[in-house]
C-alpha cells in the first residue's frame, strides 16, 4: 500500500520571512517620532540645497539705510545690523551646519568604529592602552581641543570637521566596543580562528556587519550633538566664518544686540538650531526604537 | 479499510463518569491563533484534553507543534499577537475565558504555576534570590520574619540545602539547576492545584535533569497537585507521567497511558519519533537511525487530510482528504486515541532511512591524535583553577571517542585546548599525526588548523548572522582547502549535497534554515577541508529528536567516507554511546575512566559512570537501582582531597579515598579506572545493576 502521490492535504500558509533591514525600515515607517524628526530634517537639507531659489532676498546683500527694521510684512524676521533680510539668512544659513556636522559624524563614526574593533577584537594590552588615552582624550574640553587645532590648522571648516570628528570618536568607540566584546564570544569568531583568517577580515567582515546596527543609533545620536557643537564653535568664533549667513555665526555677532531690544536679530537662528537638534534627535530617538523593537 | 473502533466503551465510559467530577484541567476544542502580517494563522486545532485531579500528563512533539501555546493558553498568557478563536478551558471546574481580569489574576496568584524551560524567564536577574521569594508571599498577605521564613522552608523543600545563603545571591551567581530549583520553589509557593511545567530540564545536564526530575516527582506525591509536562523528550515524559498526548500541526494525534503509548504506538507519527532515538545500547555499526522526512506544517497551514500525510509512509488517497478522527482504541490497559485510520498498521510503518551501513574501515593501527600530559590552569580570582589535569589518550583514524561528564567537567575546556582556542599549560604534548602541535593556534600550521575542526553546539552563534550560506561555506572552501573559482563551485555542490542541502539554501541567510539545515551547514563547513579530526561539542542538544536522528546518521555516514575521528561531546548518553567506539568520562578536569565503549557502558564501570548512567531517563520504566549523584560538581578552584569524586561517591570505601588520589589504571587492556576498588570488586558490586543507556 504505498502512498498514492496526489496533492498534499496540507496548505503551508507562506509566512513570508522579512529581512531585518526590511523589518527596521517598516518599523521605522511606522515610527511617528521618526517621521517627525525625519521631515524637519529634510525641510532644512532642502533650505539648505535649494534655500536661495526661495529665500525673498539675497542673504548677503546689505541694505544699511533699513538696517535693525523689526520683522514686517516686508522682512518677515526683520533686518540685522547692517540690513541684511534674517529670514533670508536663516533659510540658506543652515547650509554650512548641515555640510560640517555630518562630515564630522562620519569621520568620528570611521574613527570610532576601526578604534572600537581594535580594542574589542584585541582586548589585552590594546584596549587598555587605547582605552586609557581615549578616556584621557576625553577628559579634555572639546572648546581646549578646538583651540589648540586651530592654532596647529587655523580656523576653516576642515578644523571644525577634524576637532568634533576626533572629540566624538572615542564615544563611538565605546559603544562599538561593548557590542564587539559580545560579537567575539561568538563561535562564528572561533571559527574564523579555526580557517586562520586574518584579524583584518575577522573584525572587518565577520564582525562589522553584525554591530553596524548599535553603530548606526550612535552616530544618528552624535549627528544632534555634532549640530549643537558646529552652532556652539561657530558662536565662538573657532568655526565657520564670516560672511557666511551661518546660525551660530550670526548668533555670536547679533547677539549684542538683544540688549538694545533688537531681539530678532538672534531669536531665529536661535529656534532654527533648535528645531534642527530636535529634528535630529527625534529621528535618532526612532532608530534606536527601531533597532530595540 | 479500517473503522473507527467504538465497541471498547465501557471502561472508557466508567473512567469518564468517575472523574467528571471535578477536572484539574478541561480543553475543549480548544483552537489558538497568532495573529501574523495582518492574518490569523491556526497553530491549536480543536484540540480537547483532560487532566484529572492529581494527574501528570505529558505533552510531547517536535518543536514549533504547539507545546507551549497550549501552556500559555491555559493561564492566558498569550502573547499579544495570539487569540483564542474557538473551544473553552476549565481549570478545577471554573471557567477560565469567563474570568474578569481581577479574578484571572487571583486564579494565577492561588491556583495555577508555570515553570519554563529557560529559568532565566522567571527570574529578575538584578533582584536577590530572597527578596523575590518573599515577595510572593507578601502578595499573598504574608509579610516580614513570616515571609522569609516560608521562603526558607521552600527553598529546604526543593532540597537546596543552604537556603539561607542562597537567599543572598542574585540569579546569576546560581547553577542552571539551581536556578531551575529556585524557579521550581517560586512556582509552589501558592501552592498551586495545577503545575505547568514547560520544558523544565531541556537545558540541563543528565545528572543535574535526573535531580529536578526526581525532584518534581517527589513534590508531587507531596503536594497532590496535577501537572502538565510538557517536554521534546519522550524519556522524560516517559518516567514523569501518568498519560501522554502527542501533538501534532496543533492537533492531539495519539493519547494513552503512558507505557502503552510508548510500548505499543498506534499513530505513526508516535512510532516514528521512537524510532529515531538510539534505544538499548544502539550503535552506529549496527545501523542507521530512523528518521522523519520532511517537516511540520507551518502555522496557518489549511489541512484537509491528515495532517501527517505528506511525512508518513502510509498514506493512502483516503488519508489526503479525509481528516482522520481521533479512533477511540481503549482496551483494559486503558483509554486510547489515535487520530490515524490505519492505527492497526502503524507500527508496520516502512523506515524512512534504510538502516543498512557500509562496514566501517578497520582503524588502523597508528594514533592520528596523541596527547599526553596536558593541563589546563584558568586563574579564578587569584586562584588557579585546574579545569584539565593530566589527561592523555590516543585516537585513531575513523574513531569517535565520546566525552562525557557532567557540565564543569573540563569537556569543552579539552575540546578547545585540541584546537588551539586556548593554549595548554607548558608541559604536556599534543601530536597530530605524528607531529607535534604548537599550543596556540597562530603558531600551528595551516595543514594542521584545517585537519582539526569543530561543529559547535549552537549554530546560531557558529554561523555568521550577515552572510549567505554560500559565503559561509565558500570561504571555508577557500581558505581550508585552498580553492576558487571554477574548482570551488564544484565542491560547493558536492559538500553541499554531501550534508543533504540543495543549492537552495546557499542564497539564504541562516536565520532562514530551521535549527537542522543550519547544523548542516555548520557541519559542511567543518567538513570543507577534509579534515582528519573533527570535535562536535553537543551537535545535536538544541535539536528535536527526529532532527537529532538524521544528523547522527550524516555524522555517521560522512565518517565512514572519509575516515575521518570524532571526539564527540554530549549529556545524552544514548546518543554517545550510539557514535562513539571509545569513551572518556571526566570529572574536574581528570579523566575517571577511559575505555572501548562497550565496556564503558555494559561495565564494570567507575563509580561516577556507574552513576552518570544510572541517571539517565528511560523509555521503558522498568525500575532499576538508582543510583544518586547528591548535590554538584564541586569547584575546581578547590577540589576535594585524595579521589577528587569522594565527595559524591555512593561506593565510597574509606579513608583512603579522601587521602590518596587514585592512579588511572588499567583493568582490562584499553580500559582504565580511575578508583581504589580493584576491578574485580566493582564487577562484584555492579553486578545484577543493569544499566542500560536510554
Ligand atoms: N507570538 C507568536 N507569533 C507568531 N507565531 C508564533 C508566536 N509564538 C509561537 N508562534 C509559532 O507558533 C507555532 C507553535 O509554537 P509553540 O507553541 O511555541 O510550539 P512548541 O512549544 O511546541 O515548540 C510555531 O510555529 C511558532 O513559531
Ligand atoms: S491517517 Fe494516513 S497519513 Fe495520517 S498517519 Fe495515518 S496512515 Fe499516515
Ligand atoms: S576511589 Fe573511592 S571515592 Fe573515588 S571513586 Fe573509587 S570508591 Fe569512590
Ligand atoms: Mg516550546
Amino acid at each position: 500500500m504505498s502512498a498514492v502521490q496526489t496533492t498534499s492535504p496540507v496548505r503551508q500558509d507562506d509566512t513570508r520571512r522579512r529581512s531585518p533591514a526590511a523589518e527596521v525600515l517598516s518599523s521605522l515607517m511606522r515610527s511617528g517620532t521618526f517621521l517627525t524628526g525625519l521631515a524637519i530634517v529634510l525641510f532644512w537639507v532642502a533650505c539648505a540645497l535649494f534655500g536661495e531659489h526661495f529665500a525673498p532676498y539675497d542673504p548677503l546683500a546689505d541694505d544699511i539705510i533699513n538696517a535693525l527694521s523689526p520683522p514686517s510684512a516686508e522682512h518677515w524676521f526683520g533686518t540685522d545690523q547692517i540690513g541684511r533680510d534674517v529670514f533670508s539668512r536663516v533659510i540658506v544659513g543652515s547650509r554650512d551646519i548641515l555640510t560640517v556636522a555630518p562630515l564630522a559624524t562620519l569621520l568620528a563614526t570611521i574613527a570610532g568604529t576601526a578604534l572600537g574593533l581594535l580594542t574589542g577584537y584585541f582586548r589585552g594590552i590594546v584596549d587598555d592602552v587605547v582605552s586609557r588615552i581615549l578616556e584621557a582624550f576625553m577628559a579634555i574640553p572639546v572648546v581646549i581641543v578646538a583651540l589648540l587645532a586651530i592654532v596647529a590648522l587655523g580656523t576653516s571648516k576642515t578644523t571644525v570637521i577634524i576637532v568634533i570628528g576626533l572629540s566624538f570618536a572615542p564615544i563611538i568607540a565605546r559603544t562599538v566596543r561593548s557590542a564587539v566584546l559580545a560579537e567575539r564570544e561568538l563561535d562564528y569568531v572561533a571559527a574564523a580562528q579555526l580557517r586562520h583568517e586574518s584579524a583584518f577580515h575577522t573584525m572587518f567582515v565577520e564582525i562589522l556587519p553584525n554591530v553596524i546596527p548599535p553603530i548606526l543609533v550612535e552616530t544618528t545620536v552624535r549627528l544632534g550633538y555634532a549640530i549643537f557643537a558646529v552652532a556652539t564653535l561657530s558662536f565662538m568664533g573657532f568655526g565657520i566664518q564670516p560672511p557666511s549667513p551661518d546660525w551660530g555665526l550670526s548668533i555670536s555677532s547679533n547677539y549684542g544686540m538683544i540688549g538694545g531690544g533688537f531681539w530678532w536679530t538672534v531669536l531665529f537662528d536661535a529656534l532654527a538650531i533648535a528645531s534642527l537638534v530636535i529634528g535630529v534627535n527625534l529621528a535618532a530617538d526612532g532608530v534606536h526604537g527601531a533597532f530595540n523593537d | 479499510m479500517t473503522e473507527p473502533a467504538q465497541a471498547h466503551s465501557t471502561k472508557t465510559k466508567n473512567a469518564k463518569t468517575q472523574s467528571k467530577a471535578k477536572n484539574a484541567l478541561e480543553l475543549k476544542d480548544l483552537s489558538v491563533a497568532y495573529r501574523v502580517a495582518g492574518r490569523n494563522r491556526a497553530v491549536l486545532r480543536n484540540l480537547s484534553l483532560t487532566i484529572g485531579q492529581g494527574e501528570a500528563y505529558g505533552l510531547v512533539g517536535e518543536s514549533g507543534c504547539g507545546k507551549s501555546t497550549v501552556a500559555l493558553t491555559v493561564v492566558r498568557y498569550l502573547p499579544r499577537n495570539g487569540s483564542i478563536t474557538d473551544g473553552a478551558i476549565s481549570l478545577d471546574g471554573k471557567d477560565i475565558m469567563k474570568l474578569d481580569a481581577e479574578a484571572l489574576r487571583r486564579t494565577r496568584a492561588e491556583s495555577v504555576s508555570m515553570v519554563y524551560q529557560d529559568p532565566g524567564k522567571a527570574l529578575n536577574p538584578s533582584i536577590r534570590i530572597g527578596r523575590q521569594m518573599t515577595e510572593i508571599f507578601e502578595l499573598g498577605g504574608i509579610t516580614g520574619q513570616a515571609a522569609t521564613d516560608q521562603a526558607i522552608a521552600m527553598l529546604n523543600r526543593v532540597r537546596i540545602s543552604d537556603p539561607a545563603s542562597v537567599m543572598q545571591r542574585y540569579p546569576h551567581q546560581l547553577s542552571g539547576g539551581m536556578q531551575q530549583r529556585v524557579a521550581i520553589a517560586m512556582a509552589l509557593a501558592n501552592d498551586p492545584s495545577m503545575l505547568i511545567l514547560d520544558e523544565p530540564t531541556t537545558g540541563l545536564d543528565a545528572t543535574v535533569e535526573a535531580e529536578v526530575l526526581d525532584l518534581i516527582a517527589q513534590l508531587r506525591q507531596e503536594l497532590s497537585a496535577s501537572i502538565l509536562f510538557i517536554s521534546h523528550n519522550l524519556a522524560v515524559v516517559s518516567n514523569m507521567c501518568d498519560r501522554v498526548g502527542v501533538l501534532y500541526a496543533g492537533m492531539l494525534v495519539e493519547e494513552g497511558p503512558t507505557e502503552v503509548v510508548f510500548n505499543d504506538p498506534r499513530h505513526p507519527y508516535t512510532v516514528a519519533l521512537l524510532r529515531c532515538l538510539p534505544r538499548g545500547g544502539q550503535r552506529k555499526d549496527q545501523g542507521r537511525l530512523d528518521t522523519i522526512p520532511g517537516f511540520l506544517p507551518g502555522i496557518g497551514a489549511t489541512i484537509s487530510g491528515c495532517a501527517f500525510a505528506d511525512r508518513c509512509a502510509l498514506s493512502t488517497e483516503r488519508c489526503r482528504t479525509e481528516l482522520p478522527p481521533l479512533y477511540d482504541l481503549s482496551d483494559e490497559r486503558g483509554k486510547r486515541l489515535s487520530r490515524c485510520h490505519y492505527h492497526d498498521k502503524a507500527q508496520a510503518l516502512p523506515r524512512a532511512t534504510p538502516s543498512d551501513v557500509a562496514p566501517a574501515p578497520k582503524p588502523a593501527a597508528q594514533p592520528v591524535l596523541r596527547v599526553a600530559g596536558v593541563n589546563k590552569t584558568y586563574a579564578s580570582h587569584g586562584h588557579p583553577l585546574r579545569a584539565v589535569k593530566d589527561v592523555s589518550l590516543d585516537l585513531r583514524p575513523g574513531e569517535t571517542l565520546g566525552l562525557v561528564g557532567e557540565s564543569g567537567s573540563g569537556k569543552t575546556t579539552f575540546a578547545r585546548l585540541l584546537l588551539g582556542l586556548v593554549p595548554p599549560d607548558d608541559g604536556g604534548t599534543i601530536e597530530l599525526e605524528g607531529k607535534a602541535l604548537a599550543p596556540k593556534l597562530e603558531n600551528r600550521g595551516d595543514d594542521q588548523v584545517k585537519a582539526m575542526q569543530i561543529v559547535f553546539q549552537n549554530p546560531d552563534s557558529a554561523l555568521n548572522r550577515s552572510h549567505s550560506i554560500r559565503h559561509i561555506l565558500g570561504r571555508a572552501l577557500k581558505r581550508l582547502a585552498g580553492l576558487s573559482g571554477k574548482a570551488l563551485e564544484t565542491r560547493l555542490d558536492d559538500l553541499v549535497r554531501s550534508v543533504r542541502l540543495t543549492d537552495r539554501h546557499l542564497a539564504v541567510k541562516p536565520r532562514q534554515l530551521s535549527g537542522g539545515l543550519k547544523q548542516r551547514v555548520a557541519i559542511a563547513r567543518a567538513f570543507a577541508g577534509d579534515p582528519r579530526i573533527v570535535v562536535c561539542d553537543e551537535p545535536t542538544s538544541a535539536l528535536d529528536v527526529s532532527v537529532q536522528a538524521a544528523i547522527l546518521n550524516l555524522l555517521a555516514d560522512l565518517q565512514s567516507k572519509e575516515d575521518v575521528s570524532y571526539i564527540f561531546i554530549s549529556h545524552d548518553l544514548g546518543v554517545v554511546r550510539y557514535l562513539s567506539d571509545k569513551i572518556a568520562v571526566l570529572y574536574l578536569g581528570r579523566i575517571m575512566e577511559l575505555g572501548p565503549s562497550e565496556q564503558v557502558f555494559s561495565g564494570p564501570h567507575h563509580p561516577y559512570t556507574e552513576a552518570l548512567l544510572s541517571a539517565v531517563p528511560k523509555l521503558d520504566q522498568t525500575e532499576t537501582a538508582r543510583i544518586r549523584l547528591d548535590g554538584e560538581i564541586p569547584s575546581a578552584v578547590n577540589p576535594p582531597s585524595g579521589c577528587v569524586f569522594h565527595t559524591r561517591c555512593p561506593r565510597k570505601i574509606g579513608p583512603i579515598c579522601e587521602q590518596q588520589e587514585p592512579p588511572l589504571a588499567e583493568a582490562q587492556p584499553g580500559h582504565s579506572i580511575r578508583c581504589h576498588i580493584p576491578y574485580s570488586e566493582l564487577a562484584r558490586l555492579q553486578k545484577g545493576v543493569v544499566i542500560e543507556a536510554a
